[in-house]
Formats: structure tokens, sequence, C-alpha cells
């Protein structure tokens, strides 16, 4: 029943976009982890993670995420989030998150922000 | 000369019947009558001698090593007549020297020994009919001694069951004797909050009913200047030990219910545990504590439990739980809490479970001890415009990870028909998932054999999710409230975040917890106002 998190990395036009297929929760760890890791090597301008495909996130996904916002910050790679459903942006602000990472409702935007 | 036994001890000369008048002799001469209080213990021969004589025995004659054969010999007695009735010795017919100072003849004799074949029974019976006078009369005293207690005992019972708005409150109180050492008391507030007793005195009757007089009074006492349970059954355990009879103590229950917030505070010193019957299932209200009146300086635990629309408590002294049968298996409280799942409540409870005891002892049986039940319960309607709690589904969800999304989605299969704007849906739906999470994971430890239960109910104002695990007994640390600045910092883990979420999701949370289990109530307003 658990789906494991696929994940894709890709680089447009110097910014990386990790793409998220499935939960981020615990099982996430290694995945999200390893795909952030691949993102960040060619010192992209902007790591972008697309939620567009991820239709639960849990308080330990969360964290995790708090784990990678913590890791740009120190690398000083900015981190932006897209395709977030209004209840996970909501998600977002209540936590902070969207204190130190931009939302943007797409891609195209994220890319053009 | 005649000397009447009871039994084989000691003569009481107060109970001995007159000498029957066959036994005055010829009417011309004057007769000497005297009655001889006589120790024959059962170790003297003389008694041997007597049960196995046949007839007349001639005292002057015998020579046994005897205190009673002595004393006999010494008043005069010259021949006795053993008076036997069903091989029992109730008397002896003596007789001291003829008057024309002759031996007794043959015929003299025959005529005793016949007089007193007749006259064993006769005495026998005016005996047993003098003892029954007596013991009837005792009882009669006792009786009489016993209903004046009960009277008294009566009214220190509460004579009326306070009327709360939204409550409803039936007590039963069935002594197994006359008097009882159980009692129920309730002690109102000037707050409007109620105290509510229920307490057992150790053993039965008199002596009971007097500890469970002076306990009532104490405990009204330090009520009224107290509101903690534990601090009230504190101090009336200082003041009744030393005044208490040795080995007898008090167990008792002491809560205080706020009946406007729905509150009860309890402190239990030692009472069956009270069972709260819940949407969600039935909770045990633990609370540490000795006995009333055992040892000075006891501390009460105290703790504290919201009783939501619908909800109902039983608090029941032991005579329920270790009534036995004929088998000797006891009632006991699975017994109890099978009766109480049902849907009966006040009155028709009390009924129900009274009725399965009386199934379970079987007819004619004695009760065994006092019984005592209280049942308190708030009312279902929750509003004047009438709006029961309703159960919408409840549950078990195996404690594995990843379970908490089958409990989503079992809770959002319930909601179908309920109108709720998608935003608070989806907020629910992730309050649900973390609660059961943190359910499975700290209450269970993610064991199989330990599932989490998950009950939905619903108002017409509001919807809760009850959500219980097995992790009761401890308390519940307090976590630190989750700071972003301090997680990037490195200074605060990157985790903790479920409760927070859970609170920021739901319009109120309501812990609880008993020794079993614990209870976490997500609750959604569905009505503004």
């Amino acid at each position: 029943m658990v789906k494991q998190l696929e994940t894709q990395v890709r680089s447009e036009n110097g910014i990386a976009v990790v793409e998220l297929h499935g939960e981020i929760n615990s099982t996430a760890e290694e995945a999200l982890n390893a795909a952030y890791a691949q993102a960040a090597q060619g010192s992209p301008s902007a790591v972008v993670l697309n939620f567009q495909e991820v239709d639960y996130i849990n308080s330990t996904g969360i964290a995790l995420i708090v784990g990678l916002l913590a890791q740009a910050r120190k690398s000083h790679i900015r981190l932006v989030v897209c395709g977030l459903s209004e209840h996970y942006q909501e998600i977002f602000r209540i936590t902070r998150l969207s204190d130190f990472m931009q939302i943007y409702e797409d891609e195209p935007s994220a890319l053009a922000g | 000369m005649l000397a009447t036994m009871r039994k084989w001890l000691r003569i009481n000369s107060k109970e001995k019947p007159d000498p029957p008048a066959a036994l005055n002799q010829a009417a011309d001469i004057p007769t000497q009558v005297k009655t001889i209080d006589l120790d024959l213990r059962p170790d003297d021969p003389f008694l041997a001698y007597l049960l196995g004589a046949n007839g007349v025995v001639e005292i002057d004659r015998l020579k046994l090593d005897s205190p009673a054969l002595k004393e006999l010999k010494d008043a005069g007695v010259k021949i006795s007549v053993p008076l036997v009735s069903q091989g029992e010795l109730i008397g002896l017919l003596n007789l001291g020297q003829r008057r024309s100072e002759q031996d007794y003849s043959s015929d003299d004799h025959r005529l005793l020994a016949t007089l007193a074949t007749q006259a064993a029974p006769a005495l026998r019976v005016a005996q047993l009919a003098q003892q029954q006078q007596i013991e009837a009369r005792q009882r009669e005293r006792i009786d009489q001694e016993l209903r004046v207690a009960r009277v008294i005992q009566e009214t220190l019972l509460p004579r009326d069951v306070p009327s709360l708005p939204g409550w409803q409150i039936v007590p039963l109180w069935q002594p197994a004797r006359a008097v009882s050492g159980d009692f129920y008391d309730f002690i109102p507030y000037p707050d409007g909050k109620l105290g509510i007793v229920i307490a057992d005195v150790t053993d039965k009757g008199v002596p009971a009913a007097m500890v469970m007089a002076t306990t009532r009074s104490i405990l009204r006492a330090r009520a009224e200047y107290r509101e903690s349970p534990g601090q009230v059954l504190a101090e009336v355990n200082d003041l009744l030990c030393p005044d208490i009879p040795a080995k007898m103590f008090v167990t008792c229950l002491y809560a205080v219910l706020d009946p406007a917030s729905g509150t009860l505070r309890y402190a239990n010193a030692g009472q069956d545990l009270p069972y709260l019957r819940t949407a969600g299932g039935l909770v045990e209200l633990f609370a540490r504590g000795m006995p009333l009146g055992l040892m000075p300086g006891m501390e009460y635990e105290e703790k504290e439990v919201v009783f939501a629309p619908g909800d109902l408590l039983l608090c029941s002294s032991d005579g329920l739980a270790e009534a036995h049968n004929l088998q000797r298996e006891m009632f006991g409280f699975p017994r109890i809490k099978e009766l109480m799942s049902g849907p009966e409540r006040g009155a028709d409870l009390v009924e129900r479970l009274m009725g399965a005891l009386a199934d379970f002892t079987g007819p004619n049986h004695e009760q065994e001890d006092d019984i005592t039940l209280l049942v308190v319960e708030r009312d279902a309607v929750e509003s004047s415009n009438g709006d029961p709690m309703q159960l919408l589904t409840e549950f078990d969800i195996p404690s594995q990870p990843g379970n908490e999304r089958q409990a989503v989605e079992q809770v959002l299969a319930a909601l179908e028909d309920v109108q709720l704007p998608e935003a608070r849906r989806k907020r629910l739906e992730t309050a649900v998932a973390e609660a059961t999470m943190n359910a499975m994971e700290h209450g269970n430890q993610y064991r199989e054999d330990l599932p989490v239960h998950i009950a939905v109910v619903r108002s017409l104002k509001s919807l809760a999710v009850r959500i219980t695990d097995h992790g009761g007994g401890t308390e519940i640390p307090e976590t630190e409230s989750p700071d972003l600045d301090a997680k990037l910092a490195g200074l605060q883990s990157p985790r903790g975040w479920g409760l927070f979420l859970i609170k920021n999701m739901v319009d109120d949370l309501k812990v609880s917890s008993d020794n079993e289990h614990h209870v976490i109530e997500l609750v959604l307003n569905t009505k503004e106002g």
C-alpha cells in the first residue's frame, strides 16, 4: 500500500528540477536525499522541487524537506517549490517553510521566477 | 430432689423448670424438694455411667472417681434416675433417704424407672419451648435494632438525586442485610460543580454501617473546603485512621463533576474502577490510591476526563463484580463491560445489570455483599433544538507503518454524506493521518497485537474523530513547539511536526488517558456559533 517515492532530476537553463512522484514520508528519505544531492552537484542557480505528482506529505516528510532546506542554505543554493496542492501550500505556510522557500503554482512559473 | 441438665454443661438454675407435680410424694407427708446445680463435665466417668444405666442408679453404692458423684453423695442422695431423651441426658431425678429409713424396694425402683421414661420427654419439651421463647425474644430485639439502624442509615443516603440540566444520575443501593457498609453521596458546590461519592466499608451489618456514618460525615465536612478530590481523600484518610476499628477500611471514589464543561476530576481510594462509555468504546478511569483508614499520610492521584455528549459513567461497589453463582464463578468485570457496551442508558442500564446478575446467580440466591451502582451520563442531546451524537463508524487499524492512509480512507468513507468544505476535509485528513501515526508508533510501538481504535461521531455542531491507542499509564511528554529557524540552524531536530500539525488542522484537540489507553479526539466545528 506504500508507494515508494520516485524521482527524476533534470536541468533547465542552469536550474535543477527535481520531479517527485508518490508520497513524502519516512520511506522517501533515501530517494529524496539522493535526488537532491544529484540536483545540487553542478552548482545550479536554483533547485526546484516539483510536487505536482505528490499526493501525500506527512510530518516526517516535512522534516525531510526541512533537512533539504538546511543543506541548500548551507551551500547557498536557492530552493523553491512548485505544484503543491492548496492544502500543502497551507501546511508550508503554517510550518513557515514558505518564509524560506518561494512557492510557485507550476514549473514554468518557477523556472521564470 | 431434682437436678436437671441442659446439654452437658453447667446447669443454669434460671432455665430450670419447676419439678413436675408427680415428683411430690404422698400429699400427707411433708416433702423436701430442692434442686442441685450439678457440674457434670463431658469427661466425668459418672456421665458415661448414667447414659449406660438402665433405670435406677444406687448412688450411695457407686464407686467412681467423679466430682459430680461426690457432690450428689454429699447432698444425701441415695438413688438417682437418669432422665434421658433421644440419647441425651436432660436431668436426674434424685431421691434421698426414705423417711422409713428402709432401703427402696424393687417395686419403688420399677415405679421410678417408669416415671422417668414418661417424665423425660415432657421435661425435654418444656425445656425446648422455653428455649425457643428466649430465642424469639432475642431475635425480635435484634430485628428491632436493625430496623432502627436501617432507618437511620437510609436518612444518611441522599433523599433526592441532584437535578443537573443536560445530565442524568441514577443510583441503586441494595444492601445484603438490613444494614449496609456501602453508601453513595452527592455534595453540591456553590459554583455549580457536584461532588460524587461511592464507597464501601469492609464487612457488612451494624459495624460497617457505623463506620459508613462516620466516613460520610468526615467526607462531607472536608469536601466543603476543597474541590480537589485527591486532597479531600487524603484528609479524610488522615481523620479516619485514628478512629476506625482494626482490620476495617473504606474504599471510596470521590469525583467532582463540572456539568458546564463536562469535566470530571476524580481520585480513587481502592474502589472498583469506574467505566466511561464513549463513542469510541469503554474507558477505565484509573487513579492510584490506598483504601481509607489503613495508614495515615497517603497521597491520592487525581485524574481528569471529559464527558462528550452521550458519554456514560458507571461506578459500582464490588458487590456486583464479585457476586458468585452456584458454581462459585464470579460475575466479573468482563461481563459488566459487555453489558455496558449495549445501548441501554440510565435506569435501563441499571435494570439490565441487575437482571443479568439475577440470571447469573440463579433463583433463591442470597445476596452475598452490598451492591451500589451509580450511573452518571451526559445527555446525547447537545442543544435546545435537539441533536443526538451519532456514531458514524468505528474500526481497528493494525499498527504497521503506512497504515495511517488506510485510517484516513475509512474516516473519509464515513464522512461521505457530511457537508464539509474541501479545505477542511483535507485538514482533517492530515490530522487523522498524523494522530494515527503517533498512536501506532508511540502508543502501540508498532506492535501487531495492539491495534489503534478509531471512532467517528457527529453532532449538529461538530464532528469528532477519536483515536485510541494502548499507550496509557504514562504521561505524554510535553514536546517543544517546532521552531523552523532553530531547525534550520541545527539547534532543533528537523522532526517533531506531528502534534503541531494536528493542532493547526482542527478546531479542538482533546487528550485523555487511563492506565491502559490514550485517547486523542480531533474536533471540527461544522456550524459556526
